[in-house]
């Protein structure tokens, strides 16, 4: 019962330290729809490869798993789905009064 | 307060020069993240989950106007408007980009700010008694102890690479604010014979080994506190394992070799090192900084107006039942500013919130704030007849939520909305339970209570001393929250026991009105507190509460 493979390489952008994901040209986006999703194990490793050999822009490239919808790549775990939304709607606003 | 001298001001510039060059060569591609990671944690910047993070040290948890103003600025022009005050008298910048962090440093070292050992295996920012100068029950202030350990500290050669970071709490008072057990170094001072000295704890911990720190020397004289530490902290550099990332706190040195072991390496050592400490030296150096902290020169004054404000507005009441603490001087009272308004994130202050603490700090607090480990603001010293303005304007601003000690005054951790280490969410978790317990109105009715989240095993949210504790975790790709009831962080310190199972996110909420509940049922009244019913009676009611009602609701 193995699960289908469906990863993107996902990593931090240097300067910003923004989130950003492998897109389809080999460029880097702050959208996950626009991710590159690699269904075969060795294209993501030599994908995470090219990506991690690119120190000037990005920091700390890993696979993520995803899994497919018509949009576009979705996290299949939290902590993917929270570096995508960023911090959760109410953490987001810092103290404004009681 | 203490103010640096040309020397240490020199360091800072120095060193910030050194990181602007350092940032530079990264982001021009000489250097590798390999090669830069280190140097950029020495400076305290973190890689977070979203962003950047720049972790600024707040000595001992005092801060002037000025530096309270320059945080408001920093957070203002290069970050998102806000800071999050953390439980180790730090303040973080969770939105930093990495170009403009040599700048945010230059601002800090304006004001003597910095964020030098807030990272790595190095002996921490110390941290101390937010009450320190105006707590009735002091002693003495701990704050120049900390400051002389903090230049002993700072840059110690022989201390930059020890087997894993190395925190040192201090205080002044019998009560503990400080936590000061769960230290790998605790210093509380005590009498003998009328003179001062420190009680010398050591080992305490969290984290995933959770270790309360046993005395290693009950009572050392004043004048050899840097030699025994350091005999301390050498004994510990040679002793302790590198071999496992999660063995390397002292906790575990002493808990392997036994306390009678430490003890005798520690002593034998401090033979050996004293003769060369110049205790002379010390002194004066000790005096010197003391002169800075000197207790401020505070006037005779009237009550009358508090007690006016008090007899006339039921919420001036309600909040200065809850935020006021004794002031050693007649006529005046300790603020705690609460960063905790029901449903906003615990700890965090925006630039325009922080720029109104430092003006009522300068106008009624004699110019001093201090940074609570519990992520509050406080201000020390402050005449009671000024209390009804000070409230007014900090009711404002949001910041007189009259809740400090209650539930809603929860210390929780940057969890998974922020930390690049979390399991679960913890903020949301802090969040949700002052909002459904505002609406309940329990909060004044349960009374003393701590609770204190941690979004992983790190225990960054002291979750092991909350009197309910919550641990946040990952389980089977599920956010899972494990309860500890019947932790302290006081003098009488105590580690949380671990009721059972985990609860879902949806479930943590409704679990802990369980136990409030039980508790509320099964009091002697309202001065038996939830942490002396719980040593009272024990885990099981509230495990029955927990567990039980459950099996019966799915029945
Ligand atoms: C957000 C980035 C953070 C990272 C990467 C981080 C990292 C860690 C790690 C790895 C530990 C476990 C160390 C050990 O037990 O050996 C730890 C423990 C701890 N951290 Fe953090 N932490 C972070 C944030 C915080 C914050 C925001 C606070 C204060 C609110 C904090 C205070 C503590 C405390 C009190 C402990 C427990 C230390 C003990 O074991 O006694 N940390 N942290
Ligand atoms: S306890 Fe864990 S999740 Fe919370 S701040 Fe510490 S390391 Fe991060």
């Amino acid at each position: 019962m193995s699960k289908a493979f469906a990863k993107v390489v996902t990593a931090n952008a240097l300067r910003s330290g923004r989130v950003v994901w492998l897109s389809e040209s080999d460029g880097w986006t702050q959208d996950v729809l626009n991710a590159a999703l690699f269904t075969d194990a060795e294209a993501a490793e030599n994908a995470l490869a090219r990506a991690a050999a690119n120190t000037a822009e990005v920091v700390g490239c890993y696979l993520a798993d995803m899994r497919a919808t018509e949009s576009g790549p979705e996290p299949t775990h939290f902590r993917e789905a929270f570096r995508r939304d960023g911090p959760s709607a109410a953490a987001r606003i810092p103290t404004i009064g009681a | 307060m203490y103010v640096y001298t040309d020397f240490d001001c020199a360091f800072l510039t120095e060193r910030n020069q050194q990181f602007r060059a350092q940032v530079a060569r990264r982001l021009d591609g000489s250097l590798t993240e390999e090669e830069f990671r280190p140097l950029r944690l020495m400076n305290g910047l973190y890689l977070q989950l979203h962003a950047y993070m720049l972790r600024v040290a707040i000595p001992y948890g005092s801060l002037n106007p000025d530096q309270l103003r320059k945080l408001a600025e920093i957070s203002e022009r290069w970050d998102r408007g806000y800071g999050h005050f953390t439980t180790r008298q730090n303040i973080q910048f969770n939105w930093p980009e990495l170009p403009d962090v040599p700048d945010m440093l230059d601002a800090l070292g304006e004001v003597g700010l910095h964020a030098i050992q807030t990272s790595g295996n190095t002996i921490r920012n110390v941290t101390s008694d937010h009450f320190a100068a105006a707590a009735a029950d002091e002693i003495a202030d701990p704050r120049p102890y900390a400051e002389l350990i903090r230049q002993w500290s700072t840059d110690h050669p022989e201390f930059q690479f020890l087997p894993r970071k190395f925190k040192i709490a201090i205080t002044g008072s019998p009560s503990d604010r400080t936590v000061t057990r769960a230290h790998d170094i605790g210093l509380r001072m005590v009498r003998k014979d009328g003179t001062a000295g420190f009680e010398v704890i050591v080992g305490g911990g969290l984290g995933r080994t959770p270790m309360l720190g046993k005395v290693i020397r009950a009572f050392l004289p004043v004048a050899d506190l840097l030699p025994y530490l350091e005999a301390i902290v050498a004994t510990y550099n040679l002793l302790g394992r590198r071999d496992n990332k999660y063995k390397a706190r002292i906790k575990i040195t002493v808990h392997e070799n036994g306390l009678e072991h430490v003890r005798d390496l520690v002593e034998a050592r401090f033979a050996e090192i004293a003769p060369y400490f110049d205790s002379e030296a010390t002194q004066a150096e000790l005096a010197r900084i003391a002169a800075h902290f000197e207790a401020p020169v505070l006037p005779e004054v009237t009550e009358s107006d508090y007690h006016t404000a008090r007899a006339n507005d039921p919420a001036f009441r309600s909040w200065s039942d809850t935020n006021i603490t004794a002031h050693k001087k007649k006529g005046y009272g300790i603020v705690t500013i609460s960063l905790k308004a029901h449903g906003a994130v615990p700890g965090d202050a925006t630039s325009a919130q922080m720029r109104v603490v430092a003006e009522l700090a300068e106008f009624f607090g004699q110019g001093e704030i201090r940074v609570s480990h519990e992520q509050n603001l406080i201000l020390p010293h402050v005449a009671l007849a000024n209390l009804p303005v000070v409230y007014s304007v900090l009711k404002r601003h949001g910041l007189a939520t009259a809740n400090a000690g209650l539930l809603s005054d929860i210390i929780a951790c940057p969890g998974m909305d922020y930390c690049a280490l979390a399991t679960a969410r913890s903020i949301p978790v802090a969040q949700e339970l002052a909002t459904h317990f505002e609406r309940l109105k329990l909060e004044h009715d349960i009374g003393p209570l701590k609770i204190k989240i941690s979004g992983c095993i790190n225990a960054c949210g002291h979750h092991h001393v909350g009197h309910i504790g919550i641990l946040g975790l990952d389980r089977g790709g599920v956010e899972t929250y494990q309860i500890t009831l019947g932790g302290d962080g006081t003098e009488d310190a105590a580690l949380g026991e671990r009721t059972g199972p985990g609860f879902s996110y949806q479930e943590i909420v409704p679990a802990i009105e369980r136990i409030l509940r039980t508790y509320l049922a099964l009091r002697h009244g309202r001065e038996e507190t939830f942490l002396h019913v719980f040593r009272r009676i024990g885990l099981s009611p509230f495990k029955a509460a927990l567990y039980h009602s459950e099996a019966a609701d799915a029945a």
